[in-house]
């Protein structure tokens, strides 16, 4: 237990990552952390607002048969096939949660639970069934390996080096992310806040739920070998949490998502390194270290301001301030 | 199959190797989902253990750590079953996944303390670090505009984040690698010690006996809380108190479900026992049986080969429990209700059909009993196959015969027919005097009515509409006489039923 905690050193905490030997490798998981949650929270920042959060949960788990059986079919861990399995699994998640909720009594957050601690329960069953052919392990799964992306081939394109291959494919993935957003924004946007005026708008609320289910399903898939099935949920809700403690703006939080995945990616590679523990995790870490200081200190909600705002409002009615409503 | 060196090209070669993994898997997933009887000669194949051997041994439960690990199952799936029925009931199921989640760093810490797996020390690190994330759910909730599921979602990644700090950590230590601690992840039900056994009896006595003792309160602070606080419960202190046990059930699961699963083993069986009653002590009492089945059934399937484990087994056995009871259970099943309501739309289909060879008689004031197929086509605007459809859907139920082209009603044909016509114009007469509204506005409202009201009613309506003749559109409203006489021997010929052939 003593000797647990390394010793803090500023100087060593700061530097390590970027030392002579270690300065390339931790520039590409940078990168590829920094991919990672900028993709996962702009498509985030969606599924707050549709209050969809826990279907994110469910899908991030739930693609984990699609992607094993995907592999076993296919025999390659080629993208192409990886993402058709993920497409399915996460496709099937929505409809098996919509099926339960819409044709039995149960409500549907035990409907979102049942569905995917099955699939999740059956993806893991294959895993350690067929261990030998599937170069994915249980804890891999869980929390990624993204400190293993500086070992995979590089890719080169037109003789300029593109980097690692995941980090490459994450990179395309947030970049048509961001694209996606920035075309249908009006979509998703009037289609998020009020579901009645797209429809008069002729915006087709059903095509808009499941274009973003799949796309989330992409996004998911592809940070999945990084950063595992658990942390992945973190990624689509943390920054965007965050940035909506800070401004109420969606233009705003999405740029502040954006700060705040390179801020918690960066800080995750020095606290790994410090701790030596897995960088995901301090990545995520670090997330939930920035949504606790906007949680004290924001400018909208902050415990902080709203302390001040209690202070310096003139005590009022007792009675109302008790939340005591006399009837006449 | 072509073997490996028969020199087959290596499209072909990939091309059969897939073909022996599809089936595989199919196979595999159908099977998991539907029975779990011969699943285990699969398993034996894949692992290459002896199964019967192992089956065996399991079941004569000569191996203590079999025996521990087969009560500490039964024990952990009746109290979670137990648990998760009140989370179902209240809406709060995805509480259950953030606090399982949340438990995972006291989980590490616990096992820092001593550097060893003390179930102790587990215990009181991951009931604290559980608490705390319920704690923190509902400070969030409380002084900011995030929503819940937000809040849950954080909460639970945030917490599990740090707990995968640790958990690498203690890992990476020199004596780390042998810790076991990440069998905490998913669950290994062999791991389960004597000292396990104890504490999950211990604990699942405490949460038992709390569920008898407090039953009244935790059943109406469940059902309506607003009646609750008016009776005075403690609501804020019952609430804390079903999460400590929450965390409870959570934490000895932990040992043979692992921290991700955890919350099926709350979720599942309760609701699958939520499907099949309305009653709160019965469903207590399957939820904890389904609990105790997914428990032995996961036990069971990790022992038969290595390193399986024991927790995504235990998951589906209580997500086959729920998919039977979504399906066959006897009122709110899928498949059930497809039925009643297939014979229901089977039923109305006949009696309207009924309705128009009554109509028809009626056109021509009872002057020959045979409706031709052409005539009642005719009456519902439908094409003759359509009619004779009809016809031998009344001939199969009892309701009439045919005679090539002539539909004949039978006795009971005969009556169904006269009720129903007495039942539609009985409502709309009813509909026009009691409720006032115009006579061309009642026939939609009767079309449906008429199939559905009980002989009671009809008398009362009948009394009250004091014994009418006529409904409002001037026809007469078949009285009892009419039937008699309808069913009246002198008039049926034996051969094909009621009354006598019509004569064009």
């Amino acid at each position: 237990m003593e000797n647990f905690i390394p010793n803090f050193n500023w100087h060593q905490f700061l530097t390590a990552p970027w030392a002579n030997g270690a300065a390339m490798s931790s520039i590409w998981i940078a990168l590829m952390g920094f991919f990672v949650t900028t993709a996962c929270g702009l498509v985030g920042n969606y599924l707050i607002l549709r209050r969809m959060a826990l279907v994110g949960d469910a899908i991030s788990h739930s693609i984990l048969p699609g992607l094993v059986i995907a592999f076993l079919i296919a025999q390659t861990r080629s993208s192409t096939a990886m993402f058709i399995g993920a497409l399915a699994a996460g496709v099937l998640t929505t409809v098996i949660i919509e099926v339960i909720h819409k044709k039995s009594r149960v409500k549907q957050d035990s409907a979102i639970g049942i569905a995917f601690t099955t699939l999740f329960a059956i993806g893991v069953i294959l895993i350690s069934l067929y261990a030998s052919k599937v170069d994915l392990d249980q804890e891999c799964v869980l929390y990624g390996e993204i400190a293993f992306v500086p070992l995979e081939p590089l890719v080169k394109f037109a003789g300029i080096n593109l980097g690692p291959l995941p980090v490459a494919r994450m990179g395309i993935i947030t970049l048509l992310t961001a694209i996606f957003i920035f075309v249908f924004y009006k979509q998703l946007l009037v289609s998020s806040f009020d579901p009645g005026l797209a429809s008069s708008l002729g915006i087709n609320a059903t095509v808009v739920h499941y274009s973003l289910m799949c796309w989330l399903s992409i996004v998911v898939v592809s940070a999945f070998e990084s950063v595992g099935a658990i942390l992945v949920v973190a990624m689509l809700i943390m920054p965007g949490a965050t940035a909506s403690l800070i401004s109420q703006r969606l233009p705003v939080i999405m740029v502040l998502t954006v700060v705040n995945a390179a801020l918690s990616s960066i800080l995750g590679i020095h606290l790994a390194t410090w701790l030596d523990c897995s960088t995901a995790g301090a990545m995520v870490v670090m997330a939930t270290f920035l949504f606790c200081l906007a949680w004290v200190f924001g400018p909208v909600d902050g415990l902080i301001h709203r302390w001040m705002r209690a202070k310096l409002e003139k005590p009022g009615d007792p009675a109302m301030e008790s939340g005591v409503v006399v009837q006449k | 199959m072509c073997a490996p060196k028969a020199g087959c090209k290596p499209a072909l070669r990939i091309y059969t190797r897939r073909m022996q993994v599809l089936p595989r898997v199919v196979f595999f997933l159908a099977f998991m989902a539907i029975s779990f009887s011969c699943h285990a000669v699969r398993i034996g194949d894949l692992s290459e253990t002896n199964i019967g051997e192992q089956a065996l041994r399991f079941f004569t439960l000569q191996d203590p750590s079999v025996r521990y690990a087969l009560i500490g199952s039964i024990l952990l799936g009746v109290t979670c079953g137990l648990l998760g029925s009140f989370i179902v009931v209240r809406k709060m199921a995805l509480v259950g996944d953030a606090l399982s989640h949340a438990v995972l760093p006291g989980v590490a810490l616990g096992f820092l303390w001593n550097m060893n797996k003390d179930p102790l020390t587990i215990f009181i690190g991951a009931t604290i670090a559980g608490l705390l994330g319920t704690a923190t759910v509902a400070a969030i909730k409380h002084t900011t505009r995030l929503k819940e599921d937000t809040i849950l979602g954080m909460v639970l990644a945030g917490f599990f984040s740090i707990g995968i700090c640790l958990v690498t950590m203690i890992q990476h230590l020199p004596t780390g690698n042998k810790s076991g601690v990440d069998k905490f992840l998913f669950g290994q039900a062999a791991a389960i010690s004597a000292a396990d056994v104890r504490l999950m009896a211990i604990i699942a006595a405490i949460s038992i006996a709390a569920i008898v003792l407090f039953y009244k309160e935790f059943l109406v602070t469940s059902f309506d809380s607003g009646f609750a606080r008016a009776v005075g419960f403690p609501i804020r202190l019952i609430h804390h108190a079903l999460m400590l046990l929450l965390a409870f059930a959570v934490v000895i699961a932990l040992q043979a479900v692992g921290v991700v699963l955890v919350s099926a083993m709350l979720i599942t069986p309760a609701a699958a026992a939520y499907l099949l009653t309305d009653r709160m002590h019965r469903m207590l009492l399957l939820a904890a049986t389904f609990g105790m089945l997914a428990g032995t059934a996961g036990a069971f399937f990790s022992f038969l080969g290595p390193s399986l484990p024991t927790g995504p087994f235990m998951v589906l056995g209580a997500s086959a429990v729920f998919a039977l009871a979504f399906l066959f259970g006897p009122r709110h099943g899928v498949v059930m209700r497809w039925w009643n309501h297939r014979s229901r739309s089977q039923r109305t289909k006949n009696e309207n059909t009924l309705k128009s060879i009554y109509h028809v008689l009626e056109g021509r004031e009872f002057q020959g009993e045979g409706v031709s197929l052409q005539e009642l086509a005719r009456r519902r605007n439908e094409t003759a196959d359509e009619a004779s459809r009809q016809a031998a859907a009344l001939s199969r139920r009892g309701f009439a015969t045919q005679d090539e082209n002539l539909i004949f009603l039978t006795p009971e044909g005969w009556q169904k027919a006269w009720t129903i016509v007495r039942n539609h114009r009985l409502w709309e007469l009813y509909l026009t005097r009691a409720a006032q509204i115009p006579a061309d506005r009642v026939h939609d409202d009767a079309e449906n009515i008429e199939h559905v009201l009980g002989e009671d009613v009809v008398r009362e309506l009948e009394r009250g509409l004091e014994y009418a003749t006529k409904d409002p559109h001037g026809k007469p409203i078949p009285s009892l006489a009419d039937m008699q006489k309808g069913m009246a021997a002198d008039q049926r010929d034996g051969l094909v039923g009621y009354g006598k052939k019509f004569e064009r």
